[in-house]
């Protein structure tokens, strides 16, 4: 039972550099909220602001209303993973884990019970005494993970958990993470710089740059519905071309849509799986490569004015390099002065 | 499959090696065979007579008993004093920025950069002034000198290896910043301080001039009752014995230091 709010929020750093700025979110009970942004962004700053290891320039943190801003880490009721995992190495799993219960005067008995209960929460059930240099890259996240867990905190703080690890642990790991996350529900906030772990974990996403927010909404919002051109460009795959619109057309590199805004430069926005092609002569583009992924294919696609774009087809032996297609958009999205203004 | 490259005797290495092992092991070899020696007279190649005579009477001396305990006491007390003195400056200069950080740094390195006798003559004459010569304490102050720069720089080093990360978590679980140190920093650098501390004990007790110096006559070391032996005593096997005895702390040291230290901390310790 657990909210955390940020609000206006800003981290200065020396030099002034601002790393965090003006940044407000309210993080819902149970909710799991994925901060999301290219590195230098700020969402690791803002994580470590919310577990107590940057102190804010300005701003207010509570959790559940109690103000948290200036508290160090150890009176804080968060709980973090971090990138590293960080495990203690000159402790047994049963020591990592029993640390903080043994600061909080916990009984010794009731230590164990907490102890195996997390360990088999996390399904690692027996491995108490192991080293940790014994265990691998997986086990090693999911002990840390019970560190924090363990300690029942209020708010959950992953600041990149799977960054270390490979493609197929990581999918497992996230499913497994979301998972207990929503077993306990336990109010958690996430860093990432993967838009699939924010796409296919998170209640919500975050997408940050440059300290600010770019737009906050559920991951298909986010997806189908981006409000910027960095939040189009940054998830997912997105076709952006630069143009003019003038009586309601869009025009660029022999492309020419309607797009009913009103006249002056435009950023056209197209997602590849929205793109049908057709072979003709003298179409509009170019095929450069062809690439079959298995399940679909991408076309990469010259355009006159050294403009590429991709297209996803479904059957990829129909196109070969050197053809020449027509491409008609589906679906289109249209930005001006950094905003969206148009989507159909 | 088998790699094609020959391989070619070392000469030049093998030579280094033997002249190396000649020059480490020969003089210890002679005054070990010294010790356990009787009557050795010229132009005889070997002892004519081996046996304990020696290590009776060396070891039937009050004056030596009470110099080993001398030893023992005073490298023991300034190791101790100078983790206390030490580890947390160390911890500062790894973890702070202060200003003059760097300055402070390097100027452990000054009492070991000019020729230490004539930095301890100037000592002394302070020690003489403040009634400290000849004093155990004085002794202690002098030495405790000596060891600062090993018990600075390598901790320094250990302290920085150390994650931070681990600190972090050590706070995000409750620990407060003393508890940190005391749980997870201490013991991640362990073993790197545990060879520095040995460096500071075994150098203490072998260091002679200092001793020498400022504890002289009333405060004698096991190397200055040496000195002494060697000066005043015609009989050879009486420094030949106490040399061996000389070598059991290192020994023991050594013997400590291959299962204390995994390998590699030595070499970060010294920025390796």
């Amino acid at each position: 039972m657990s909210v955390l709010k940020i609000s206006s929020v800003s981290k200065y750093f020396p030099g002034g550099t601002k790393a965090v700025d003006s940044f407000s979110l309210d993080v819902a009970d149970g909710e799991l909220v994925c901060l999301l942004g290219p590195s230098g962004s700020g969402k690791s700053t803002l994580l470590r602001m919310v577990g107590g290891f940057e102190d804010p320039s300005s701003g207010l943190i509570t959790i559940d209303g109690e103000d948290i801003t200036h508290l160090p880490p150890e009176r804080r009721p968060t709980g973090m993973v971090f990138q590293s995992h960080a495990l203690w190495t000159h402790m047994n799993v049963f020591d990592n884990l029993a640390f903080g219960l043994k600061l909080r005067r916990t009984g010794k008995s009731e230590i164990r019970e907490k102890v195996e209960a997390v360990l088999d929460l996390v399904g690692l059930a027996g491995y108490g005494e192991r080293k940790t240099h014994q265990l691998s890259g997986g086990q090693q996240q999911r002990v840390a993970l019970a560190r924090s867990l363990v300690l029942e905190p209020k708010i959950l703080l992953l600041d990149e958990p799977f960054a270390s690890l490979d493609q197929h642990l990581r999918e497992r790991l996230r499913e497994e993470v979301r998972d207990i996350q929503q077993r306990l529900k336990i109010t958690t906030l996430f860093v990432t710089h993967g838009q699939d772990e924010a796409l296919s974990m998170a209640d919500r996403i975050v997408v940050m740059r440059d300290g600010r927010t770019e737009q906050i909404d559920r991951p298909d919002v986010v997806y189908r519905n981006p409000q910027t051109p960095f939040v189009a460009g940054f998830i997912g795959t997105m076709n952006l071309i630069d143009g003019e619109v003038a009586h309601g057309r869009f025009h660029r590199a022999g492309l020419s849509l309607d797009l009913p805004i009103s006249d002056g430069p435009a950023i056209l926005a197209m997602r590849p799986e929205a793109l049908d092609l057709s072979l003709a002569d003298q179409g509009q583009a170019v095929v450069h490569r062809v690439t079959d992924y298995g399940t679909h294919g991408l076309v990469d696609l010259d355009l006159p004015e050294a403009i590429r774009v991709k297209a996803m087809v479904d059957h990829p032996d129909r196109f070969s390099t050197g053809q020449s297609v027509n491409l008609a958009p589906r679906a289109v999205a249209a930005f001006r002065d950094g905003r969206q203004v148009f989507r159909s | 499959m088998a790699t094609l490259v020959s391989r070619r005797i070392d000469w030049t290495g093998i030579v280094f090696a033997v002249l190396l092992t000649i020059a480490i092991i020969g003089p210890l070899l002679v005054v070990g065979i010294w010790a356990f020696t009787n009557v050795w007279r010229f132009p005889s190649i070997i002892p004519q007579e081996f046996g304990l005579r020696w290590w009776s009477a060396t070891l039937a001396r009050a004056d030596v008993w009470s110099s080993i305990s001398m030893s023992l006491t005073l490298a023991s007390v300034v190791t101790l004093l100078s983790a206390i003195i030490c580890l947390p400056a160390a911890y500062a200069f790894a973890r702070l920025d202060f200003p003059g950080r760097d300055i402070l740094f390097f100027s452990f390195l000054a009492g070991h950069a000019f020729p230490k006798f004539g930095l301890l003559v100037a000592i002394a004459a302070i020690f003489l002034q403040l009634n400290l010569i000849g004093t155990f304490w004085g002794v202690v102050l002098i030495q405790l000198v000596g060891t600062l720069l090993f018990m600075i720089w390598i901790p320094v080093a250990a302290f920085q290896a150390v994650d931070r990360r681990m600190e972090e978590a050590a706070r995000d679980v409750g620990a407060g910043p003393f508890r940190v140190f005391w749980s997870i920093t201490l013991p991640q650098a362990g073993p790197t301080i545990a060879a520095a501390l040995l460096l500071s004990f075994v150098g203490t007790f072998y260091e002679t001039e200092g001793a020498w110096l400022i504890g002289a006559p009333q405060v004698r070391t096991l190397p200055v009752l040496m000195i002494s032996f060697i000066n005043n005593q015609p009989v050879i096997q009486f420094g030949a014995v106490l040399s061996v005895l000389l070598w059991i702390p290192s020994f023991i040291a050594l013997l400590f230091a291959r299962r204390v230290v995994n390998s590699g901390s030595f070499a970060r310790g010294f920025g390796g």
